[in-house]
C-alpha cells in the first residue's frame, strides 16, 4: 500500500458513503451535459435553418396557411400539399426587386399499397433552383433524370434502392446532409418526376388541382431572392399585391418566431441547469459536513501519526475529485444514452430545428460537464477539508474515551 | 533523546463557575530520557491527558515549551511538527484509533508510508507476532475485540521505533497476560534507547517504572 493509495482505499471500502457521493455528482452531470446537448442541438438547428432558408421571400397559396402550416411542414416535417396557379411565378418574376424566384411542387404520399412510406415529396426546377439545388450537390452532382429522388437524411432508403410512391417506381440516386429541419423527412425530385407523379395521385383518386382553377400548371410555394438595394418589406408588399390567393411570408419573420422558441427554450434549459448546480452544491457541501464529522476521529489520528494539515486537506480533496470524477463519468454515460436514442422523440416533442452538434463539440461539452463536476465536488469538500485540517486531534480523540 | 517540558502550563476558560479559567496543568517541569520507562499516575481528570497531548505536539501549551533534544516543538511549523511527530514521537491514545477502513497490518504500516519512509513490513510482522494479533494481519478493525484494537495500535508505534514513546493508559483494555505482554514491549523499546511515557491506573505500571509521577489537579508530584 502506498499514501497515494490511501484515498481509494477509503473510497472502496466505504461504498455507501463512495456511492452515494457518486449518484449526487452524477445526477450534476447528466444535468450538465444533457441540458449542454440539447440547448447545443437546437441552436445547431437554428443555425443549419438559417444557412438553407436562403429565400428572402416565400410565397405560398392563402390555403396553406390554414390547412397545414408552412412553418410546421418546414420544422417539423409534417405532411402536407397545397397549391396555387403556376402563373403566379411569372407575376413574382414581373415585380421589381426580384432577382430569383423558383418554384417547388409538395405531394404527399399514402400510408397505402401504392406508396412504400408515408412521405412529403417536393419537386423543384433544377433550372431556377436556389433554394434545395446547392443542398442536393453536396451529395449528388449529376442532373436529377425522371423517375430519380434524393431523400432526406431520416429516409429510410438507401442509394440505389428503389421506393414506390403511386405506385411510380422512384430510384434513390443520393442522400442529404442532415439539417435538423422538416426537410430531413422529405424526398427531392425534378418537376418532370412530380408532374408523373400527380398524376399517378389522380389517378388513385388523390385530386390534387387548385380548388377555382382546372388548369394543370400548379405549384406549391416560390422562393424568392431579392435583389441588392431593394427593401424586403416593399418587395413582399408588391408580391402580396400581384399575386392572386397567395401568402408572401418574409423567412425573416419565421426565423425571429423560431429563434424567440429557441431562446425561451435555451432559458428555460440554462435555469434549470443553474437550479441544479446550485442544488447539488448545496447537497454535497452539506453531504461532506456530515463525512467530515463521521470521519472526525478517523483524520484526528492521521494527524497524531504525522498527517499535516496541507497532507489530509489533499486527501480529502483527492477523495472527493475521485467521487466526482467517478459521478461526472456516470452522469455523462447517463445523460448519452437519454439524450441521443431519442433524438427524434425530443426534437418531435420541441418542435424546433434539432440537429446533432459534431463529435468534437460532443467530446467538449462532455469534458467541460466533467470539469465542472470536479470543480463543485472539490469546492464543496473544501470547506469540510479546512474544517476538519482545523480540527484539534487531542480534542477529538478525548471525546471517545 | 531526550524530551523535556520547561515550565509548561494549560489554562482554559469556562464560562460558569466562580473562576473565569482553571489550569488543566498547573506549571511543570518534565524530562522523558532515553532508556527510561516513566509512569504517570492520577485520578480522572487530574490532566494526565493533557499533559500527553502537550509533550507529543497535538496540544499547545497556554505557557512553557517543550523540547525535542534542542528542538522547540511548538516553534516549528505544522508541516515540520507533524514529520517530527511521525518520525520521532509515538503516540498511544487512551481511545480507539485503529481506522476502519484498514486492515490491521494497514494500518500497523501506516505511520511509515505518510512520509514513504523504509519498507517496515519485517517489523510490522515481528510486532504482530510479539503481540500474538499475526493471525489477523487482514482483519478489519470492526472484526476485532477492544484488546486486539489496543494491540495493534502498540505495534503500529512500536514498528516506527521512535525514540519517545507516549502511552494513555496503554493496557485499559487488556487481561493481565497481555498487560505484561505490553509493558514488556515497552520495556523492551526503553533498553533500545526510547524514552517511554506511560500514563496508566495499573499498579503494575509502577512495577515497571523507572520513575514515578503523581498528577493532582494539574499540578505534578514525584512518588518514591
Amino acid at each position: 500500500m502506498k499514501r497515494r493509495s490511501l484515498a481509494v482505499k477509503n473510497l472502496l471500502r466505504k461504498p455507501g458513503r463512495t456511492s452515494a457521493l457518486v449518484i449526487l455528482t452524477a445526477l450534476l452531470a447528466l444535468s450538465v451535459f444533457g441540458g449542454s446537448v440539447v440547448v447545443g442541438s437546437l441552436r445547431q438547428g437554428f443555425r443549419s435553418l438559417e444557412s438553407r432558408l436562403g429565400a428572402d421571400i416565400i410565397v405560398v397559396p392563402s390555403s396553406a396557411q390554414s390547412k397545414v402550416s408552412f412553418q410546421n411542414m418546414l420544422l417539423q416535417g409534417t405532411n402536407g400539399a397545397f397549391y396555387m396557379d403556376g402563373k403566379n411565378l411569372d407575376r413574382v418574376r414581373e415585380v421589381a426587386g426580384v432577382e430569383l424566384a423558383a418554384p417547388q411542387v409538395f405531394l404527399a404520399s399514402l400510408k397505402a399499397d401504392c406508396c412504400s412510406v408515408k412521405i412529403q415529396v417536393i419537386g423543384f426546377d433544377p433550372e431556377t433552383d436556389f433554394f434545395v439545388r446547392p443542398w442536393i450537390e453536396q451529395s449528388y452532382t449529376r442532373q436529377l433524370g425522371d423517375l430519380d429522388v434524393v431523400v432526406g437524411s431520416k429516409v429510410e432508403s438507401g442509394v440505389g434502392e428503389i421506393i414506390r410512391i403511386y405506385d411510380e417506381r422512384c430510384k434513390v440516386v443520393g442522400r442529404l446532409a442532415a439539417t435538423g429541419t422538416g426537410l430531413d423527412t422529405a424526398v427531392y425530385c425534378n418537376l418532370s418526376t412530380m408532374k408523373m407523379l400527380l398524376t399517378a395521385a389522380e389517378e388513385k383518386g388523390v385530386s390534387h388541382k387548385v380548388s377555382s382553377d382546372e388548369s394543370d400548371d400548379r405549384i406549391s410555394a416560390i422562393y424568392v431572392k431579392v435583389k441588392d438595394g431593394y427593401d424586403i418589406g416593399a418587395v413582399n408588399s408588391e408580391i402580396q399585391g400581384h399575386t392572386r390567393k397567395c401568402s408572401a411570408v418574409r423567412t425573416k419573420s419565421m426565423l425571429t418566431d423560431v429563434s424567440d422558441s429557441l431562446s425561451a427554450i435555451s432559458g428555460t434549459v440554462a435555469t434549470l441547469i443553474g437550479a441544479i448546480w446550485l442544488l447539488s452544491l448545496v447537497i454535497l457541501v452539506v453531504a461532506f459536513v456530515m463525512i467530515a464529522n463521521e470521519r472526525k476521529r478517523e483524520f484526528a489520528v492521521l494527524r497524531l501519526l504525522g498527517t499535516s494539515r496541507a497532507m489530509l486537506g489533499g486527501m480529502i480533496l483527492k477523495e472527493s475529485a475521485l467521487c466526482s470524477l467517478a459521478g461526472g463519468a456516470l452522469g455523462v454515460l447517463t445523460a448519452s444514452m437519454l439524450v441521443f436514442p431519442f433524438t427524434t422523440l425530443i426534437e418531435t416533442r420541441l418542435g424546433l430545428p434539432y440537429l446533432r452538434p459534431s463529435a468534437g463539440t460532443i467530446t467538449a461539452l462532455a469534458l467541460a460537464a466533467l470539469a465542472a463536476t470536479v470543480m463543485v465536488g472539490s469546492l464543496a469538500s473544501s470547506w469540510a477539508s479546512f474544517r476538519l485540517s482545523r480540527v484539534d486531534p487531542g480534542t477529538v480523540l478525548r471525546e471517545g474515551n | 533523546m531526550i524530551l523535556s517540558a520547561e515550565q509548561i502550563s494549560k489554562r482554559y476558560f469556562r464560562k460558569s463557575g466562580e473562576a473565569n479559567h482553571f489550569y488543566a496543568v498547573k506549571p511543570l517541569n518534565l524530562m522523558l530520557r532515553p532508556g527510561t520507562v516513566t509512569v504517570l499516575c492520577g485520578r480522572s481528570g487530574s490532566g494526565k491527558t493533557t499533559l500527553l497531548h502537550i509533550l507529543s505536539g497535538l496540544l499547545t501549551p497556554t505557557e512553557g515549551r517543550v523540547l525535542l533534544g534542542e528542538t522547540d516543538l511548538y516553534s516549528l511549523s505544522d508541516k515540520e511538527l507533524s514529520k517530527l511527530r511521525n518520525a520521532s514521537i509515538g503516540v498511544v491514545p487512551q481511545a480507539r484509533s485503529v481506522l476502519d477502513t484498514l486492515t490491521v497490518k494497514e494500518n500497523i504500516l501506516l505511520p511509515s508510508l505518510l512520509y514513504g519512509t523504509e519498507d517496515r513490513s519485517e517489523e510490522a510482522a515481528h510486532w504482530m507476532d510479539t503481540l500474538h494479533i499475526d493471525g489477523l494481519a487482514d482483519s478489519r478493525a470492526s472484526e476485532l475485540s477492544g484488546g486486539e484494537l489496543r494491540r495493534t495500535a502498540i505495534a503500529r508505534t512500536l514498528c516506527m521505533h521512535p525514540p519517545v514513546i507516549l502511552a494513555d493508559e496503554p493496557t485499559g483494555d487488556l487481561d493481565d497476560e497481555n498487560t505484561q505482554l505490553v509493558f514488556g514491549c515497552f520495556r523492551k523499546a526503553a533498553e533500545e534507547g526510547a524514552a517511554v511515557l506511560i500514563v496508566s491506573h495499573e499498579i503494575d505500571a509502577l512495577n515497571n517504572a523507572d520513575v514515578a509521577f503523581r498528577m493532582d489537579g494539574g499540578q505534578l508530584s514525584t512518588l518514591s
